[in-house]
């Protein structure tokens, strides 16, 4: 961890929590430190909300400690709900309240009043202010999300958790929300965000890829594009599913997926430089009646690291 | 009977003085893979209704699959599929339980229902949990056994609403892969996605904004036309006029 960061906000240690069968977080440790904007990015069905309850004080694991601003979310579950600002996945305001007495509603059940804290969400607030009088229930998703963030906030957390507050969301408004979270974090508020969305990685401090309920990695985003560690080639032409079903065909090959328009190549050879794998694939292709391909190096992108990773855990897992 | 497998010509849908879709025109080739995106709010679920006829357009005219949405609504939802993300299997049935259920409504002899789910059950590898509760199946083969039930009664044009959202990134290929091979074998698909890759995988693609068709073409041209490097950028543009249009992934 940088030394930016000395200052722990959460320090997980071996935690474990299952439904039934389900294992949802399999022996899980993890470091955030104070100030920090920390992505957990993973798929539905990763652990994601499992691990965000729990540190919010609303499920007790089965093992293993979860400590957030210095205290045990278990024993002192109390202390923390003050100092923790939560925003669930699933809109969780009263539809029948309106876009002010919500705010009002969770305001007083934190002791505070609205008009105190005011400075303190100003920013978010001035965009659902002209709707101050209409029912929850009728606003549209992208203010809806900003009240339900305003009502985590309302009471000064000093950590805020968000689960994928931006699922389902169109690509603008997760723009602006990311933009949000960034301000939140120049003010010193510790945040922690979980998202299905593997390009929001780049918006974070520090991510934690997560699937299965296990950590495939923990660091910056560019420290863990930089593990990618053997030749990615890029493949373009217009015949994608052809060209995707050829590539397949190609001796060595070793994965093949699509990235966009690109498909991201990797060979099976650790011996073989980028340079001479792209004149072989050229080669292949051109026998392959593809006169319109372009072959070239890419850089990695954090979703072909997950996809590496993913592979590794599922091969090793009996 | 026209040739495009969807022609949409001037669609217009009004909720009181709100004007959802407004004018709309364009068309799928048979066996296209149709990207349809936009912002939350600017129309497409209007849009995906009318073309399934589950709402009726206020004027202008779709046709599907040879069948005008508004007057042959039975006769279309015959000739069609549909899949979303959050409702399509029973997650308390079984996955055959699923197929038998869906292959009844569709009018499915048992004997060809029995054939096809041992099919399915063969190639999407789900064999081992055939006779598991949905619910108990990782979310991603629940997607990729929903889209294959869509196409059970093997409709020509197959509406597909965010039906990888929340998919883990292989799982998610994997499934486009399935939406490929539905395409080349002449199946249209018209699908949404809030994940701007996906949007490259199309064919071609459509960006709504506020009730109109903002831009239509292939990534390419649309890449070309509008001067941008990803559809990420193309999207914002549109859907933001005057907003600056950052790099991708610009770091906070």
């Amino acid at each position: 961890m940088s030394d930016a960061y000395r200052v722990p906000a959460i320090q997980v240690t071996g935690l474990s929590k299952s439904f039934g069968s389900t294992i949802a977080l399999d022996a899980l440790s993890l470091d955030i430190g104070r100030g920090e904007l920390f992505g957990l990015i993973g798929p539905d069905g990763a652990g994601k909300t499992t691990l965000i309850r729990i540190l919010v004080t609303l499920l007790r694991p089965d093992a293993g400690q979860a400590i957030v601003l210095g205290r045990d979310v278990v024993s002192r579950f109390r202390e923390l709900r003050n100092l923790v600002g939560y925003m669930p996945g699933r809109f969780s305001l009263y539809p029948d309240l309106s876009v002010a007495e919500n705010l009002r509603f969770f305001a007083s059940v934190f002791g505070t009043s609205v008009e105190a804290e005011m400075a303190n969400i100003a920013a978010i607030y001035r965009q659902i202010e002209p709707f101050a009088t209409r029912r929850a229930r009728d606003l549209s998703g992208g203010m809806k999300q900003k009240l339900a963030l305003c009502c985590a906030l309302v009471h000064r957390p000093e950590i805020l958790f968000l689960d994928e507050p931006t699922t389902g969301v169109d690509a603008v408004s997760r723009r602006e929300f990311w933009d949000l979270l960034g301000e939140l974090r120049q003010g010193g508020l510790t945040v922690f965000v979980s998202t299905p969305y593997m390009d929001e990685a780049t918006r974070c401090d520090r991510v934690a890829l997560i699937h299965g309920g296990r950590l495939l990695a923990v660091d910056a985003p560019a420290a863990i594009i930089a593990t990618f560690d053997r030749p990615l080639i890029g493949v373009r032409a217009a015949a994608r599913y052809r060209l995707l079903q050829t590539l397949r065909t190609f001796p060595t090959h070793r994965t093949v997926q699509p990235f966009g328009e690109t498909l991201h190549y990797t060979d099976r050879r650790d011996d073989v430089d980028s340079a001479r794998l792209q004149q072989e694939l050229a080669g292949f292709l051109h026998q392959h009646q593809f006169d319109d391909v372009w072959v070239g190096p890419v850089t990695p992108t954090v979703e072909d690291v997950f996809m590496e990773r993913m592979g590794k855990a599922q091969g090793a897992t009996p | 009977m026209s040739a495009a497998a969807i022609a949409v010509r001037d669609l217009t849908r009004t909720f009181g003085t709100f004007t959802a879709v407004n004018h709309v025109s364009f068309e799928v080739h048979p066996g296209e893979v149709f990207g349809f995106l936009g912002a939350n709010g600017a129309g497409k679920t209007t849009a995906i209704r009318m073309l399934t006829g589950l709402l009726a357009p206020t004027s202008g005219s779709a046709v599907v699959a040879g069948y005008d949405v508004a007057r042959d609504t039975d006769a279309l939802k015959q000739v069609i599929g549909y899949m979303s993300q959050r409702f399509s299997l029973y997650e308390d049935l079984t996955p055959r339980e699923n197929v038998r259920l869906y292959g009844g409504i569709y009018g499915l002899s048992l004997g060809e229902i029995r054939t096809r789910s041992d099919q399915m059950m063969e190639r999407l590898g789900l064999q081992a949990v055939a006779k598991r509760r949905v619910s108990e199946l990782p979310f991603g083969w629940r997607q990729k056994l929903a889209f294959s039930i869509a196409l059970l009664h093997e409709p020509r044009v197959v509406f597909l609403d965010e039906p990888t959202s929340g998919v883990d990134p292989v799982t998610r290929r994997q499934f486009w892969e399935l939406i490929y091979e539905a395409a080349s074998r002449g199946i249209t698909v018209l699908v949404t996605t809030h994940y701007m890759d996906e949007a490259e995988y199309c064919d071609r693609l459509s960006i709504m904004v506020d009730g109109r068709i903002g831009a239509i073409g292939t990534t390419q041209s649309l890449k070309r036309e509008f001067d941008v490097a990803t559809i990420d950028d193309l999207f914002v543009k549109l859907v933001r006029p005057g907003a600056s249009v950052p790099s991708a992934g610009a770091p906070a």
